[in-house]
């Protein structure tokens, strides 16, 4: 009996523990991303924002929440009912899956894999299914070209994501795709200085990625409504709009792993380079991705859809490709 | 050259840059344009033409003469009237009917009513749950009057002079 406790039921334990400690916060923060989103727009716009629900409106995500569990779930006529009901709970699933690398101090992160950097590229290239599954299922014309335009965008932006994470990976060298490694390659220097222009390429394309303003196409709420979750309801959208909020976290977190040092501290004085303080940095630096996020949708209007194809192909893809080139061109040229 | 510079321009972002540091700049002004609704509301025209009424006189009597001409100008056929001579011998309704689901608040009514008996007054918060209450009676509607006058009769004193 003992024995079973140990060997099965507490490890059990912990690992649960160690991802409620991790996804706990994250929900949290995607569910404030969203009273976030409408505050600073709002300020930008010259407006208060939701301000009513609580001080400043800091209930607002419970009662959003709240009224969107009351709502009634609708399946539409000639939907694909399995796989209607299967896309929300894979988008937002696998937006909470990838947290599973992210390094949040030098010691702890869910998996420390050697892969992590890859591994955290395919979960975020498999978000791309859970928006065609449903622009598929729901069997209505809009949601279908939504989903069509989402995943062209996701595929035309994630080719040079890769070759921005391959700079990465060759300036890190040996051990280059664990998360962790690419963090302490940063002690001292972090990648946003180097490699600037990767960094707002990157930023850019993490925008196009999560299908965000000005490359929100899929949603265009002036041509297809909502897009792909225009048929979905209650939960469901619920769902999608948390897996949306979550990617958007998720895509800040990797900006700042990948190039703004992590968990690390900007200045190593005093406490401030703690590992206790890690977290605080990583949380720090990772919201201040996520306003920018806000603050480009307050600020930009709407690409054209050649245009987004343009700056994919013929302007982004050019210059991650050189800048590998480059990179990879320095670091044998000095023998670094 | 200036195709250099041009695409310079556009590959450094400076006119993003601009813009973002403008919503920026906005963000942190404090300036705020929002009317917080339900607890502070617009300031209305007298000419505001909201919630209709039936208006008396001080005497109490209503000023309602029968005469229809609101319900032949009333371009949605909203009003409904129906009249015989009262006991004294003088004309009033006997029913007076807006539905308030058709009516367009084109305020032709007011416009054609001779003893300013139909008014459309400031009250514009009359959102009802059932659609059978936004069919108003005669009651309705003076009892309207009487709860509004004093704002209604404001209205039409300061908008007297234009008439």
């Amino acid at each position: 009996m003992i024995d079973l406790f140990l060997t099965v039921v507490w490890p059990g334990l912990k690992i649960l523990l160690t991802i409620l400690v991790v996804i706990v916060p994250v929900i949290l923060g995607v569910a404030y991303m969203t009273l976030a989103e409408r505050k600073v727009i709002a300020a930008a716009q010259f407006r208060h924002g939701p301000n009513v629900v609580g001080p400043f409106g800091v209930l607002q995500p419970w009662a959003d929440a709240l009224k969107l569990m009351f709502k009634e779930v609708i399946l539409p006529a000639g939907a694909n009912k399995i796989v209607f009901f299967l896309a929300p709970m894979l988008t937002f699933a696998l937006a909470m899956l990838a947290w599973a690398v992210m390094p949040i101090t030098e010691n702890f992160a869910i998996a420390d894999i050697n892969l992590g950097l890859l591994y955290l590229f395919a979960i975020s290239s498999l978000g791309v299914y859970g928006i065609i599954m449903s622009g598929w299922a729901s069997n209505s014309k809009y949601p279908f070209l939504g989903a069509l335009r989402s995943a062209a965008q996701m595929v035309s932006y994630e080719v040079s994501m890769g070759l921005i994470i391959i700079t990465v990976v060759i300036t890190v060298g040996a051990g280059g795709f664990n998360l962790g490694n690419i963090v302490e390659a940063q002690r001292g220097l972090w990648f946003a200085i180097p490699h600037f222009p990767m960094f707002v390429v990157f930023f850019i394309s993490a925008l196009a990625e999560t299908n965000r303003a000005p490359f929100d196409l899929p949603e265009g709420e002036s041509e297809l409504v909502a897009g792909y979750f225009l048929e979905y309801s209650s939960m469901q959208f619920a769902l999608f709009f948390l897996g949306e909020y979550a990617n958007i976290l998720l895509m800040s977190a990797m900006t700042v792993t990948l190039f703004l040092g992590g968990y690390l501290s900007p200045v190593d004085i005093w406490f401030l380079g703690d590992v206790w303080m890690q977290p605080i940095w990583f949380v720090l630096k990772t919201s201040f991705i996520a306003f920018v996020f806000l603050w480009v949708r307050a600020t930009v209007p709407r690409y054209r859809y050649d245009q987004l194809m343009r700056l994919g192909w013929k302007v982004f893809l050019p210059l991650s490709l050189f800048w590998v080139v480059l990179t990879s061109g320095v670091i044998v040229g000095f023998g670094l | 050259m200036f195709a250099l510079i041009s695409s310079l321009r556009s590959l450094l972002l400076l006119e993003l840059v601009r813009g973002m540091g403008l919503t920026l700049w906005s963000m942190f002004t404090g300036r705020r344009v929002t009317v917080n609704y339900p607890y502070e509301k617009g300031v209305l025209s007298p000419r505001f033409r909201g919630e209709h009424a039936l208006r008396r006189y001080a005497t109490g009597e209503e000023r309602c003469i029968a005469c229809k001409l609101c319900e032949a100008i009333c371009p949605a056929q909203a009003i409904t009237i129906e009249a015989e001579p009262r006991g004294d011998g003088s004309r009033r309704t006997t029913r007076y009917d807006i539905d308030m689901t058709k009516c367009i608040y084109c305020g032709y009514c007011q416009e054609a009513c001779p003893v300013d008996a139909i008014v459309q007054g400031p009250n514009y918060e009359f959102s009802t749950e059932t659609r059978a209450e936004l069919y108003y009676d005669k009651d309705k509607l003076l009892d309207n009057g009487d709860r509004w006058e004093h704002l209604i009769a404001a209205n039409i004193a300061q908008d007297a002079a234009y008439r």
